[in-house]
């Protein structure tokens, strides 16, 4: 979508999605730790293949919607609509692939898909609502300090 | 004692079936709620966009968010089909 100003906004789309498989990386040491505890080497694995999998999910999903955005506001009803249902068919048929194979253990992939998602949702939400309601709260930014800071002024 | 055998083999083909049938309902039934939510997100979010297009920015961002937290209900039902599946 072009805005008033004729110039391009920046596809806030992408930096969530970049943000959220940033956070995803963060969490993946914790995870695959507790998935290996809990169900051994197959279980630590699925976890890291559901952990990738999710934050591939987040960015092919942003790209699609900040393209069909960008090209023309009519375009989003139907990229985003046909996007969810074509990643939602790729997702399952990656894990009905994965599910033959004999070191992946599709209920903690399955789980950690499920559970990851909604975990990084909800940990960038808090820092997107801050920042939408008033920049100077957003959560590990010092007003004015701070390379995070530094970065948002960029 | 043939008979016995049969039918035994019989209700666990069945079962098996049924099983098959209950966990393709639950991830049909999981994937229509949320293709409406996305309806409704992405239809407002143009209205809020045409109406003011200097608001695009957060619009995009509060819509790929909503999005997101939509179809986490699909994989909900993507969860408990491959888990019946077993």
């Amino acid at each position: 979508m072009v805005a008033a100003s004729g110039s391009r906004p920046a596809a806030h789309e992408r930096r969530i999605a970049g943000h959220l498989a940033w956070h995803a990386l963060v969490v993946a040491p914790a995870v695959i730790l507790v998935a290996g505890l809990l169900r051994g080497v197959a279980g630590a694995l699925s976890a890291a293949i559901g952990l990738a999998l999710v934050a591939l999910n987040f960015l092919v999903s942003a790209r699609l919607i900040a393209w069909a955005a960008e090209t023309s506001p009519s375009f989003v009803q139907g990229a985003v609509l046909g996007g969810f249902v074509i990643r939602l068919g790729v997702l399952s048929g990656i894990v009905l692939l994965l599910d033959q194979l004999a070191f992946v253990d599709v209920a903690v992939l399955v789980l950690t898909i499920a559970v990851t998602h909604l975990a990084l949702l909800t940990w960038e939400t808090r820092s997107v609502s801050l920042t939408l309601a008033a920049p100077g709260l957003k959560p590990g930014v010092e007003p004015g300090f701070g390379r995070r800071a530094k970065l948002e002024k960029e | 004692m043939h008979d016995v055998l049969l039918a035994a083999q019989a209700a666990g083909e069945l079962k098996e079936g049924l099983s098959a049938i209950g966990a393709g309902i639950v991830y049909g039934a999981a994937a229509i709620g949320p293709g409406i939510g996305i309806g409704i997100v992405v239809g407002n979010a143009i209205t809020a966009m045409a109406r003011q297009p200097e608001m695009a920015g957060q619009v995009r961002t509060t819509m790929f968010l909503g999005i997101a937290f939509t179809e986490a209900l699909a994989l909900f039902g993507f969860v408990l089909f491959f888990l019946a599946k077993g």
